[in-house]
């Protein structure tokens, strides 16, 4: 089995701070990680690969520092890591991101064997879009599973795939033929933490980097700013609601607030009296 | 967006001022669609709200609004053609056939795609569903389209392209998005985001068929089986017209009991911040905010929530919003409506008792008695 | 899997284990760093002021890329009362030179660009990697480390303590005592974010020049404590300390104290409309001179706070860390150049180092400090800063009251709250600690 893992390095949102005046982000100290929905994905991964042998290899595309993540992702038992970086790809949108992952997925065919099984997480926490993955599947025309939270079997003789997927209202198992895409849900497993001696082999791997070229992307104007249809026109933070909430006085007696609060909240919306009347008397 | 968030102004600056040059080819493209999400006989909600939302755009542009219908004959397409027009539709797509069943994706998008070619549409709106999500991103791509996800604004520009607006940056920012030389324009929204239109009883409208090119045996990935969630297990937080909801500041599982309570005194749904559902107080699916449920109830009650932007980005549509929290300098107290600063755990029980006194009917009796 | 051996191993990835990791691998040993954090610094708490000259010395050429905040301008010294504080500023020019020689940090940025420094020259640095425990041969020397990881051990040569002001490993392998609490003190530290032009205002600062506010006084209710604010770039760091043990004797709480500091009326108007982040807690070694322990044995030495190596009166440690990381990495290097194996005997040459710098002359010079400040602390951090605060205060109202009178009833107040030979007995005492 070969199995390829796409990974993003991206900063770590719950650390990000808005400038409150010019309204931009203020990156000061803020860490980058990896996304943490991929980790769902690339422990389904190693899981596999301990199962039914054969290699993991993860692949980014970002800036040279997300060679980071990478290494982290071989610490947790990666087998190799390939690093997707040119300036062709700044600014890329979700449709040229997903062309260029693509044409390196085909690249690490060419070179170190054609995958089985393309990873990809559910979405990203900066991006959040959750189009990547089903974006690489369709170029690479691959049978396309997202949301699984189960894989249920994987026959490498047969070439099928079984799992189970989180539909809108229930759980569907579908069975599919290999090589396909699966997008994990999140929470499904814990990626493991790796012995010391898969730290101390990431700490002295050498991560494969490819620019457009080294990838064989010959068209470059589907990269990056160029190639993506959409446009960032206008980036603002969320307008602040005019007027702070009004408090409700405390006299320190709880059944007393209780009824007050109650009353600040009906003289605000005497509607609300009808709703709670009926919904509490189990209407 | 996969990359672009990572340097919004600067970078989008170069091409922010870029015309709009749409080739020749593509100003055929026509109308606002909404994909009318049905499965096993069920219309998701979301699809209601789309059209209303829809319905603003095609009136804006001075064009038709379609639904498009999927599935199989006979399961419920032709209701949901006919609540499409209920709730604002001009025509619907029906799209019939046998693969269409259950939802899957090579069937979905190759019908999808192929009807977009045929009937052109200028903008094409989808739920942010695990449905809607795994087809939009296959839809796009294929038809060499932008798509924005999870936008929480959709409006008509002066020269007619959709800007689109979602929060990015883990909801710290906001960014409006054009999809300027490429047919359709696409986007995503999540459940609630937008408002539930009114149901217009006897509304009618066209239906116009379409037979896709498929066939059973050109289909790789086959259903082996469906388990439909149970009801029982199945919230209804999203749609919920009271909810109650708690956080870090409840300081045990134990204590959000007392949300519970309060919850079950009001007929209420309960929820909770992201931490919580992180510590195990509760179940994934009872967690409210940007990576969880949007809610939009007629009342929200957050005790012990500090109101990160992550949390307030999925109640923001609630008429009102009331804290509880001991901090008054809370950042939910810049989008609660009315707030208490006090000691949720000593509050919230007396606040259930008042609730019960008030409105329950049976209380209310005994003590009149 | 075949046996791992190094020439060194050093735990921790702090100021300490990067200079002595640093050192090291630039002189060609092979080297491996093993830190618990997620990422260096990710666990390291600071003020924090860097002093360049002892960096300087590891690496010359630091300005160019290091994460640097603010070059300090300006100190402020405050005695504080409840309502008041008298202060000394001092604020000079000449600290605006090219290479200036204090600056603020962020710890967990430059521990960071530190540590990838380190790496850059060769060594090994495995992060989220807890040391365990010590492996000791038969007899007795520490010949490698176990971890949390599964696998392992990991043998060296030398294993070089940098762990920090806990020092569990060291303690637990008995190689010295753990910490008495009047060695320690805790310090809680929170970042309050603010635009820089903000503080720029707020703090009389132009371009990356900074300020450092440190205050003593009634704030640290009579324990031995100070509080601080360092002027970031964007953000002020803003922190209390005080002795672990005076927290176990009274009910005061860490988190407490930095709150009445930050609600203090002359602290408040420097923080307004903050965005507060990064609450953490820390202990800085506090013993100073007679609480350094044993520094080396068979296959071991131990560096930085986990030797209680800081000047807890000029408020440095990272440099003293620097320092005699730097320092151990130089004994380990003579030895391993003259294939000296790494007995205690030869490890003293390490303290023969330390000995000869300023390391140990400082300490030596401070070495009744503590105790002074400790015993005497309800005088040193209650009384006085009282005394010169309504001692101001009179010198400041104009009331028409004679300035003769008062200051002779300044110095009635003096006299009566502390009895004459009190105050001649703590100024004699201040001034031999100091001396
Ligand atoms: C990518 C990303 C996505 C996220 N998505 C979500 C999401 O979908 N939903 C979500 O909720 N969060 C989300 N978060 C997390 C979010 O940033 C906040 O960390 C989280 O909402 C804080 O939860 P909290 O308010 O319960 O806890 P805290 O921020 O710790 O707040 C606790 C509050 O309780 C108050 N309090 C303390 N004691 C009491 C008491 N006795 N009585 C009353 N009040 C008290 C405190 O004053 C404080 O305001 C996300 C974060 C990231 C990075
Ligand atoms: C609030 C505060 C303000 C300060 N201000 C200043 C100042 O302004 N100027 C100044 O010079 N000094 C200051 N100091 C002191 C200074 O921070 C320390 O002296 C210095 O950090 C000591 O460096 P170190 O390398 O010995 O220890 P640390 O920096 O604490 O590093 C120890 C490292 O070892 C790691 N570690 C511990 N145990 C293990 C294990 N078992 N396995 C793996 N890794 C482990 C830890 O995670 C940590 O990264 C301040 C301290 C505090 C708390
Ligand atoms: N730059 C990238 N490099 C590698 N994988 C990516 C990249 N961007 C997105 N992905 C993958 O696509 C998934 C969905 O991303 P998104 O569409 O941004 O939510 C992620 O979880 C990754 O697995």
């Amino acid at each position: 089995m070969h199995i390829v893992v796409c990974i993003k390095q991206v900063p770590d949102s719950a650390q990000i701070r808005v400038h409150p005046v010019t309204n931009t982000i203020m990156r000061q100290g803020v860490p980058s990680i990896v996304n943490p929905y991929d980790l769902f994905s690339l422990e389904e991964a190693l899981r596999l690969r301990d199962e039914l042998g054969g290699t993991v290899t993860v692949l980014t595309m970002g800036p040279p520092t997300a060679s980071e993540s990478l290494r982290k992702c071989l610490t947790y038992g990666s087998d190799r890591a390939v690093l997707l970086t040119d300036r062709f790809f700044a600014g890329s949108d979700t449709l040229a991101t997903s062309f260029a992952l693509a044409q390196a997925i085909r690249k690490i065919g060419e070179t170190f064997g054609a995958p089985d099984i393309v990873f990809a997480g559910k979405q990203t926490i900066d991006g959040d879009t959750a189009q990547v993955g089903p974006g690489v599947a369709k170029r690479l025309d691959l049978l396309q599973l997202t949301y699984i939270q189960k894989i249920v079997a994987c026959d490498p003789e047969a070439r099928t795939l079984t799992v189970e997927r989180r539909a809108e209202g229930g759980t569907q198992t579908l069975v599919t033929r290999l090589p396909c895409l699966v997008t994990m849900l999140e929470g499904v497993n814990q990626v493991r933490r790796g012995s010391i001696h898969d730290a101390l082999r990431a700490a002295r791997a050498e991560i494969v980097t490819w620019s457009a070229k080294d990838a064989g992307i010959e068209d470059v104007t589907k990269c990056g700013l160029r190639g993506s249809p959409t446009v960032v026109k206008r980036v603002f933070a969320p307008a602040p609601r005019s007027e702070k909430a009004a408090a409700v006085p405390v006299s320190g007696k709880a059944a007393a607030d209780a009824d007050a609060l109650i009353d600040a909240i009906l003289a605000r919306q005497p509607s609300l009296e009808a709703d709670l009347t009926h919904l509490a008397a189990g209407i | 967006m996969s990359d672009k968030p990572a340097a919004p102004a600067p970078a989008a600056g170069s091409r922010a001022s870029m015309k709009k040059e749409l080739p020749e080819h593509f100003k055929a493209y026509k109308h606002v669609w909404v994909l009318v999400e049905q499965e096993r006989g069920q219309v998701h909600p979301v699809s209601w709200e789309l059209l209303g939302e829809g319905r603003k755009l095609a009136d804006q542009l001075g064009v038709e609004l379609a639904g498009v219908v999927m599935g199989a004959a006979g399961t419920g397409t032709l209701e949901a053609a006919a609540e499409a027009f209920a709730y604002g539709a001009d025509l619907v797509y029906l799209v019939e056939h046998e693969t269409l069943r259950d939802y899957r994706n090579e069937p979905y998008s190759k019908a999808m795609t192929d009807l977009v070619n045929a009937h052109k549409p200028e903008i094409l709106l989808l739920g942010a569903t695990t449905l809607g999500r795994d087809l939009a991103g296959s839809v796009a791509t294929t038809l060499l389209t932008g798509l924005t996800a999870d936008c929480t604004e959709l409006a008509v520009d002066a020269d007619k392209s959709l800007a689109a607006t979602r929060p990015t940056f883990g909801g710290s920012l906001l960014c409006t998005i054009y999809t300027l030389n490429f047919r359709p324009q696409m986007a995503t929204v999540r459940p609630r985001v937008m408002k539930m239109p009114e149901r217009q009883e006897g509304r009618t409208g066209r239906v116009v068929p379409f037979a896709p090119d498929l066939s059973e045996a050109d289909i790789v990935t086959k259903l082996l089986s469906f388990l439909p969630d149970r009801t029982s297990t199945k919230n209804n937080l999203a749609y919920a017209d009271v909810v109650v909801a708690g956080g870090l500041g409840l300081q045990s599982a134990e204590n959000f009991q007392l949300v519970r309570r309060l919850a079950a005194t009001l007929g209420a749904e309960f929820g909770g911040s992201r931490p919580l559902v992180q510590k195990g107080w509760i179940p994934s699916d009872r967690q409210i905010g940007q990576t969880g449920k949007t809610i939009r109830p007629k009342l929200y009650i957050a005790a012990g929530i500090s109101g990160a932007i992550q949390h307030r980005v999925g109640v923001d549509g609630a008429d009102m919003i009331v804290a509880i929290n001991t901090d008054p300098n809370a950042p939910i107290m810049d989008f609660a409506h009315v707030a208490i600063v006090t000691d949720a755990v000593r509050f919230l029980p007396a606040l259930t008792d008042a609730v019960a006194r008030r409105f329950s009917p049976h209380t209310r009796d005994r003590i009149a008695g | 899997m075949a046996e791992e051996k190094f020439d060194a191993i050093v735990i921790g990835a702090g100021m300490s284990g990067n200079a002595a990791a640093y050192v090291m691998a630039e002189r060609g040993l092979k080297v491996l760093q093993l830190e618990r954090g997620e990422y260096p610094g990710s666990k390291n708490v600071q003020g924090a002021i860097l002093y360049a000259d002892m960096l300087e010395k590891i690496i010359p050429d630091f300005r160019e890329d290091a994460p640097l905040e603010r070059h300090l301008v300006e100190q402020r010294f405050w005695m504080m009362s409840d309502t008041a504080h008298t202060g000394m500023h001092y604020r000079s020019d000449a600290f605006n030179e090219e290479k200036p020689n204090r600056y603020t940090i962020i710890r967990s940025q430059f521990d960071r660009w530190f540590n990838g420094k380190v790496r850059e020259k060769g060594a090994i640095v495995l992060t989220e990697t807890t040391v365990t425990d010590l492996v000791t041969g038969r007899d007795g020397a520490v010949i490698g480390v176990r971890t949390d990881r599964a696998g392992g051990p990991i043998y060296a040569d030398v294993v070089v303590l940098a762990e920090g002001v806990n020092g569990l490993l060291g303690t637990r392998a008995g190689l010295r005592d753990r910490p008495k609490a009047a060695q320690v003190a805790l310090a809680v530290k929170e970042m309050h974010f603010m635009p820089r032009e903000t503080i720029e205002a707020r703090f009389n600062l132009d371009g990356d020049a900074g300020a450092v506010i440190e205050a003593a006084g009634t704030i640290s209710k009579g324990m031995t404590g100070m509080g601080f604010v360092y002027t970031n770039k964007e953000s002020l760091s803003v922190g209390f300390g005080c002795l672990v043990s005076d927290f176990a004797e009274g009910d005061e709480t860490p988190y407490g104290l930095l709150d009445a500091f930050r609600q203090h009326p002359s602290i408040r108007p420097l923080l307004a409309d903050a965005e507060i982040k990064e609450y953490a807690a820390h202990l800085i070694p506090e013993g100073g001179y007679k609480a350094i322990p044993q520094l080396f044995g068979d296959g071991w030495v131990v560096v930085g706070d986990a030797a209680q190596f800081n000047n807890a009166i000029h408020r440095e440690g990272s440099n003293l860390a620097m320092t005699t990381g730097r320092l151990a990495a130089e004994a380990i290097f003579q030895l391993k150049s003259r294939k000296l194996p790494f007995t205690k005997d030869n490890l003293a040459l390490y303290k023969t180092l330390v000995d000869g710098s300023f390391v140990m002359k400082d300490l030596k010079k401070y070495k009744d400090m503590p105790k002074l400040l400790h015993t005497h602390s309800s005088n040193f951090f209650l009384t006085y800063p009282q005394l010169v605060a309504k001692a101001m205060e009179d010198f400041v109202r104009v009331d028409g009251t004679p300035k003769l009178d008062k200051e002779k009833a300044t110095l009635r107040n003096f006299a009566r709250t502390r009895s004459w030979t009190g105050l001649v007995g703590d100024a004699f005492r201040l001034a031999r600690a100091w001396r």
